[in-house]
């Protein structure tokens, strides 16, 4: 909780600075101590926290399904292959249903992103304390616990997904495929000066439709993260308050966590589905 | 919420991730649910053919027991007739032992009667030529009579 000296926008802003490792004005590589350093520190420095975070749950992640996968049997399944086995035929389900197209990455790719993004939104749920505190025992300023909180964490992954849907569309389609697709529809015409006339019309469409994909997949997940996390802020801010307020928001603290398992993994589960979607309709030939 | 390198850091990370899965982990796993399933099939393949086989066997087991049933009639047929001969064989073998034995005895009786006769006769000559010899008081002369007495024998 904040102490005596901290003000509850303090606190609220110590919660959401990431613990940022960059330059500084001075020419020195270090962790960022203050809010105005870390900006300071411009594209190329590294959002520690997130990163650790991430990379640690997605080890984790593999590692658990590899244990599995190691020895998974085709006779009776122990509990955690049972566990396992269900997520993955939950995944193959919902690749079978929404890609059309044969491609052995698709399922995989999936899997992993449903299961990091939820274990990443999944830390929304521990107290928004532990992380700062924790950093703060071990001398670190800022710690910000929850990966999908961080735009960074979420671009990636949305610029990786966009990276793969340019990639597929170009190699089904080729270059000229895929760039007809840009500039000869939605306006379709028959005759070449009507088509030049759609051109520009078309291309800045169709661009605008491709550019909007990786931005509102990833701001879809951060914007309802950040929003969750902020509510959580929020609320353990009136703990500070009365002793009324305190017991109220303990309240509010359950039933937003409740219905935070929820959105988790919904979440998630977007994530992974429009994924599927967008590498379906680069799998797909338009006439 | 400013954008940094962690964005790459990210993506580097994304996709080395989603190579580990799609190398060692989803392909097992995979395999593992595919054999389960092939298994299972395999199983229920095996157990319906097993019912049908278990179907024909019953069928042939009551076929089996039927024909069993119609040989072992006829067996018994065969051996009634059978008998019913033999004791037939029997009756006209005893009938005839029985006509031997009867023919037999009936011989043996007249051979009897002609050996009585023949010494009946013997003793009546001897008894004739004594009886004769005694009223004559004289001694008959039984080699110069001997052509009378046969005659005499012949009669009787």
């Amino acid at each position: 909780m904040t102490g005596e000296t901290h003000t509850s926008s303090e606190y609220i802003t110590h919660h959401l600075q990431n613990l940022t490792f960059g330059r500084l004005a001075d020419g020195t590589w270090t962790v960022a101590h203050t809010a105005e350093q870390a900006k300071e520190m411009g594209f190329w420095s590294l959002n520690l926290d997130s990163l650790g975070v991430s990379i640690a749950l997605g080890v984790f992640f593999l590692f658990l399904f590899r244990r599995v996968a190691k020895r998974a049997t085709a006779g009776v399944p122990g509990g955690l292959q049972n566990f396992v086995e269900w997520v993955v035929e939950f995944i193959d389900g919902a690749v079978r249903g929404s890609f059309s197209g044969r491609n052995a990455l698709v399922a995989p790719l999936a899997l992993t992103i449903f299961f990091w993004v939820f274990l990443m939104n999944f830390m929304d749920l521990i107290s928004i304390d532990y992380g700062p505190k924790a950093a703060e025992l071990s001398g670190l300023h800022f710690f910000k616990l929850v990966p999908s909180t961080d735009p960074n964490i979420t671009f990636g992954m949305a610029l990786s997904v966009f990276a793969l849907v340019l990639y597929y569309s170009i190699k089904i389609k080729g270059v000229g495929g895929f760039l007809g697709e840009l500039t000869m529809q939605p306006f379709q015409a028959k005759s070449i000066p009507m088509k030049l006339l759609f051109l520009p019309i078309n291309l800045f469409l169709e661009t605008v439709n491709l550019i909007s994909k990786p931005i509102s997949l990833s701001l879809r997940l951060f914007g309802n993260m950040y929003a969750g996390e902020m509510i959580f802020i929020l609320i353990a801010v009136m703990y500070g308050a009365s002793l009324l307020l305190g017991s109220f928001a303990g309240l509010l603290q359950v039933g937003w966590a409740i219905f935070h398992i929820l959105i988790i993994t919904l979440q998630a589960f977007i994530f992974m589905t429009l994924t599927i979607v967008y590498l379906d309709m680069a799998h797909q030939e338009h006439h | 919420m400013n954008l940094t390198a962690t964005m790459i850091g990210q993506s580097i990370a994304f996709f080395l991730f989603v190579a580990f899965c799609m190398k060692f982990i989803w392909p097992p796993l995979m395999q593992a649910l595919e054999e389960r399933k092939r298994t299972i099939a395999d199983g229920l393949a095996a157990a319906e053919r097993g019912k049908r086989e278990q179907e024909i066997g019953e069928k042939k087991a009551l076929e089996t027991i039927k024909k069993a049933k119609q040989d072992a009639a006829e067996v018994i047929a065969l051996a009634e007739k059978r008998a019913s001969e033999i004791a037939d064989e029997a009756k006209l073998h005893a009938k005839a032992e029985a006509e031997r034995i009867v023919t037999a005895a009936r011989a043996e009786i007249d051979q009897e009667v002609n050996r009585a006769k023949e010494q009946l006769r013997a003793a009546v000559s001897a008894l004739a030529v004594s009886g004769a010899s005694r009223i004559l008081e004289k001694e008959v002369d039984a080699k110069a009579h001997a052509q009378l007495l046969d005659s005499v024998m012949k009669q009787l």
